[in-house]
C-alpha cells in the first residue's frame, strides 16, 4: 500500500513534467526563475541532489541554455525550463545545441505574449517561436500534452528523442495543464523505454570522428573527459568539428541538420484520437485547448453526432501527412488553440480542403471553454449564431 | 611533452594577423601547462566569439568554442556537472566584458574553477576595429571616428569586487610572467582571473598610431610596472603586474558537494 501511495500522486502539471524528467534520468538542470515555470526548478533543487544530481540557478536564461550545453556535453542528460520572455532569451544557445547537435531538453510553459505579456495566464502563442525562433534554416522537435500523465510521458519521450536524433527537444506546456493539480500515477521502472547515450565504442588512439554520422544516421558521443578530444563549435564544421567554410561541408551539414529530423516525421509524430472513427466533424487540437475539445466531442458523440478530436502531441515537425490522412473524409477540420491560428495555417496546408478549416481560438489569457468551441460549431452546423 | 604535444598542428598555421599578440598568448598558455605536467584528457578549453576565441581549437583538449560572450556559463555547466575537469576559457575583452559581463561578474561571485583569461587588445579585431569597453576614453576605431567618450573598465578592480579569488595581470611583452601567472591561476581552487595585455597592430595599433607591433609591445613594456616595484611608486600611473588576489575562499563545485550531502541525509531522514 506504501507502494501504491508513492506511485500515485496529485500533483501540479510542472512537477509531473519533473517526474518524467527524474524517471528519464535527468540528472542537471540550469534554469532562472519565470512564471509559470519556476516550480520546475523549484521542485528540481530539492530532488535533483537527492539523487547526487545537479542543480544551478544561472544568472539568466540564455546562461542556463548554455550551462545545459556544458553539462550534455560531459554526458549528462540535462533541462532547463522557463516561459516566453525567457524562451526568447534561450534562442541564441537553442540555435547552438541544433547545430553543434547536443542532446537537451528545454521545457517552454507558455504564457501571454508578446513581450511580458500575460504572466499568470494561459496561451499557447509560442508554437512558431519553437519552430523559427532561432535564426538560420534548421529543424526542431516540440511536443506537447493535454494532461498530467501525458506530460509525464511526453517529457521521457523528450529525451528520449533529444538523445536518438543529438538535438534540442522542446516541451511547449502551456500556464493551465502547469498550474492545473490532477492524478499523476508514477509508471514502473522499465514501462516507459529510456534511450540512453549513445557513446562510441571507439577506443584510445583510434581517430573519432564526432560528427560523421553512422550508416543508421546516429552519431556516437564521446564525453569530455573521456579519451576523445575533439572540437565543438557553433561554425559549420566538418567531421572533425573544426571550423570549415567549405561549400560541399556547408551544404552538406546544413542537409544532415534538417534531414535527420524532417525524414524521421513519421518516427516522431506523437497524436492522439477521440472518437475519431467515422468523425464527420474533426477537432484538432493539443495542450489545455484539447480538454475543452474532447469535452464537447463527448457530449455530441453521446447525441449520435459524429464529432471527433485529433489531439496533437508533437508539434514539430508538423504531422502533415498525418493530418490530411485524418482529415480526409472530413466535413469541417476545427483547429482549437490559443493564439491567432498558429496551427491552424499548418492544418490549412496539410489539407486537401483548406477551404473547411476553422478557427476556434482564444487569445485573451482565459481558458478556452467547450461553449467557445460550441459557438462556431452552430454557424458551421448551418444553426445560426 | 614539449608545446608541440598540446597543439592540433594540422589546424595551423593560426588565423591570426602578422604581429598580434594572441599568438604569443597561447605559447605561454601551453608552457604553462606543459609546466604543470598536466593531462590533455583532463582539460577543456571553452571561448566565445572573436579573434582570441580561436585558440581553443588550436589546442589538443576538449575545446568548446560557444557563441559571443557566453564561454564562462557554458564552462559553468561543464564544470559543475564534471569538477575533475580543468577548465580554461580564453576570452577577448569585448567578448568577456561587454556582451559577456554579466557571466563574468557571476562565474566570480560563485568562485567556481575555472581559470578565465582576459586577452586585452582594447579593440573588437574580428569585426574590424571597432571600440570596446576597455578601449577608455579618447581612442579611436571604426566606431570612434573622432574619438571615444567611453570609460573603461579596470579588469582587476571589477574581477576582484565581484568576489574572483585569484586575480592577476601581465602583458603579451612579459612572457615569463605570464607563463608564472598562468601556471599559479590554473593551479588556484576557485574562480581565476588573468588579464593579459595584447596587442593588435591592425586595428587598435594602426588608428590610435602606435606603431608595429615591436612598437606596440614597447608600450606594454613602458607602461606597466610589477607590483611593488620602485618604478609603480615612483609613477602610480604606471598599469600595475603582478598577482593582485589569491585568497583561499569556498570553491563552488566543492560547496555543492555539501549540498548533494545534506540532501541525500534529510531524504534518509
Amino acid at each position: 500500500m506504501i507502494k501504491m501511495t508513492e506511485k500515485i500522486k496529485f500533483v501540479q502539471g510542472n512537477e509531473a513534467c519533473v517526474e518524467g524528467a527524474l524517471y528519464a534520468g535527468v540528472d542537471f538542470f540550469a534554469g532562472y526563475p519565470i512564471t509559470p515555470s519556476t516550480e520546475i526548478a523549484e521542485v528540481l533543487s530539492k530532488r535533483l541532489p537527492e539523487r547526487g544530481g545537479k542543480f544551478i540557478q544561472m544568472e539568466d536564461e540564455i546562461a542556463s541554455m548554455c550551462a545545459i550545453i556544458g553539462a550534455s556535453l560531459t554526458g549528462h542528460k540535462v533541462m532547463t525550463a522557463t516561459s516566453g520572455p525567457g524562451f526568447s532569451l534561450k534562442q541564441e544557445a537553442l540555435g547552438y545545441a541544433c547545430m553543434a547537435e547536443i542532446p537537451c531538453v528545454i521545457v517552454n510553459v507558455q504564457r501571454g505574449g508578446p513581450s511580458t505579456g500575460n504572466p499568470t495566464h494561459v496561451s499557447q502563442g509560442d508554437i512558431n517561436q519553437a519552430r523559427w525562433g532561432t535564426h538560420g534554416d534548421h529543424s526542431i522537435i516540440a511536443l506537447t500534452a493535454s494532461n498530467h500523465q501525458d506530460v509525464f510521458a511526453m517529457t521521457v519521450d523528450a529525451f528520449n528523442l533529444a538523445e536518438t536524433y543529438r538535438t534540442p527537444v522542446i516541451l511547449l506546456f502551456d500556464e493551465a495543464v502547469g498550474h492545473m493539480r490532477e492524478k499523476l500515477i508514477i509508471p514502473e521502472e522499465g514501462e516507459i523505454p529510456r534511450v540512453d547515450r549513445l557513446r562510441t565504442s571507439l577506443g584510445k588512439g583510434v581517430d573519432y570522428h564526432p560528427y560523421l554520422p553512422r550508416e543508421d544516421g546516429r552519431l556516437p558521443m564521446s564525453d569530455f573527459g573521456d579519451d576523445h578530444r575533439y572540437n565543438v563549435t557553433g561554425l559549420f564544421h566538418d567531421m572533425w568539428g573544426f571550423p570549415s567554410n567549405n561549400p560541399k561541408v556547408v551544404s552538406g551539414l546544413l542537409h544532415h541538420l534538417n534531414d535527420k529530423i524532417e525524414n524521421n516525421v513519421h518516427n516522431i509524430t506523437r497524436y492522439k484520437e477521440h472518437f475519431m472513427e467515422d468523425a464527420e466533424y474533426v477537432l484538432i487540437s493539443y495542450g489545455a485547448s484539447a480538454r475543452s475539445a474532447i469535452h464537447i466531442a463527448t457530449n455530441r458523440r453521446a447525441r449520435g453526432e459524429k464529432m471527433g478530436v485529433l489531439e496533437l502531441q508533437s508539434i514539430w515537425p508538423f504531422p502533415e501527412a498525418m493530418i490530411r490522412e485524418k482529415c480526409a473524409n472530413a466535413k469541417a477540420v476545427l483547429v482549437v488553440e490559443m493564439n491567432m491560428g498558429q496551427v491552424m495555417r499548418h492544418v490549412k496546408a496539410a489539407v486537401d480542403r483548406p477551404e473547411n478549416v476553422f478557427l476556434v481560438n482564444r487569445i485573451d489569457g482565459k481558458l478556452i471553454t467547450p461553449t467557445d468551441i460550441k459557438s462556431l460549431l452552430r454557424v458551421i452546423q448551418g444553426r445560426g449564431v | 611533452m614539449s608545446v608541440k604535444d598540446y597543439i592540433r598542428e594540422r589546424y595551423f598555421p593560426h588565423m591570426w594577423c602578422p604581429g598580434c599578440g594572441h599568438g604569443t598568448i597561447l605559447n605561454c598558455l601551453l608552457r604553462a601547462v606543459d609546466q604543470l605536467k598536466l593531462d590533455k584528457k583532463d582539460l577543456v578549453m571553452t571561448s566565445g566569439i572573436g579573434c582570441s576565441a580561436r585558440i581553443s581549437g588550436y589546442v589538443d583538449f576538449h575545446s568548446l568554442h560557444t557563441i559571443h560572450g557566453r564561454a564562462l556559463a557554458f564552462a559553468t555547466g561543464v564544470k559543475l556537472s564534471k569538477p575533475e575537469l580543468k577548465l580554461i576559457v580564453p576570452m577577448g575583452d569585448g567578448d568577456a566584458l561587454a556582451i559577456g559581463g554579466n557571466h563574468f561578474i557571476h562565474a566570480a561571485r560563485r568562485n567556481i574553477d575555472i581559470t578565465a583569461i582576459v586577452m586585452n587588445n582594447r579593440i573588437y579585431g574580428m569585426t574590424g576595429g571597432q571600440y570596446s569597453p576597455l578601449s577608455g576614453p579618447g581612442k579611436k576605431a571604426s566606431t570612434a571616428p573622432y574619438s571615444t567618450i567611453d570609460n573603461d573598465f579596470d579588469v582587476v578592480k571589477l574581477a576582484t569586487a565581484a568576489g574572483a579569488s585569484f586575480v592577476a595581470r601581465s602583458t603579451a611583452y612579459h612572457v615569463l610572467e605570464t607563463v608564472d601567472v598562468l601556471k599559479k591561476a590554473i593551479q588556484h581552487k576557485g574562480f581565476s582571473v588573468v588579464e593579459i595585455l595584447s596587442q593588435c597592430p591592425t586595428h587598435y595599433g594602426r588608428k590610435n598610431k602606435e606603431g608595429n607591433a615591436s612598437q606596440m609591445l614597447e608600450i606594454q613594456k613602458n607602461t606597466t610596472a610589477k607590483l611593488g616595484s620602485k618604478a609603480l611608486e615612483k609613477n602610480p600611473l604606471l598599469i600595475p603586474r603582478g598577482i593582485f588576489v589569491d585568497n583561499d575562499t569556498p570553491e563552488y563545485c566543492q560547496e555543492y558537494d555539501n549540498v548533494v550531502e545534506r540532501a541525500m541525509k534529510g531524504r534518509k531522514a
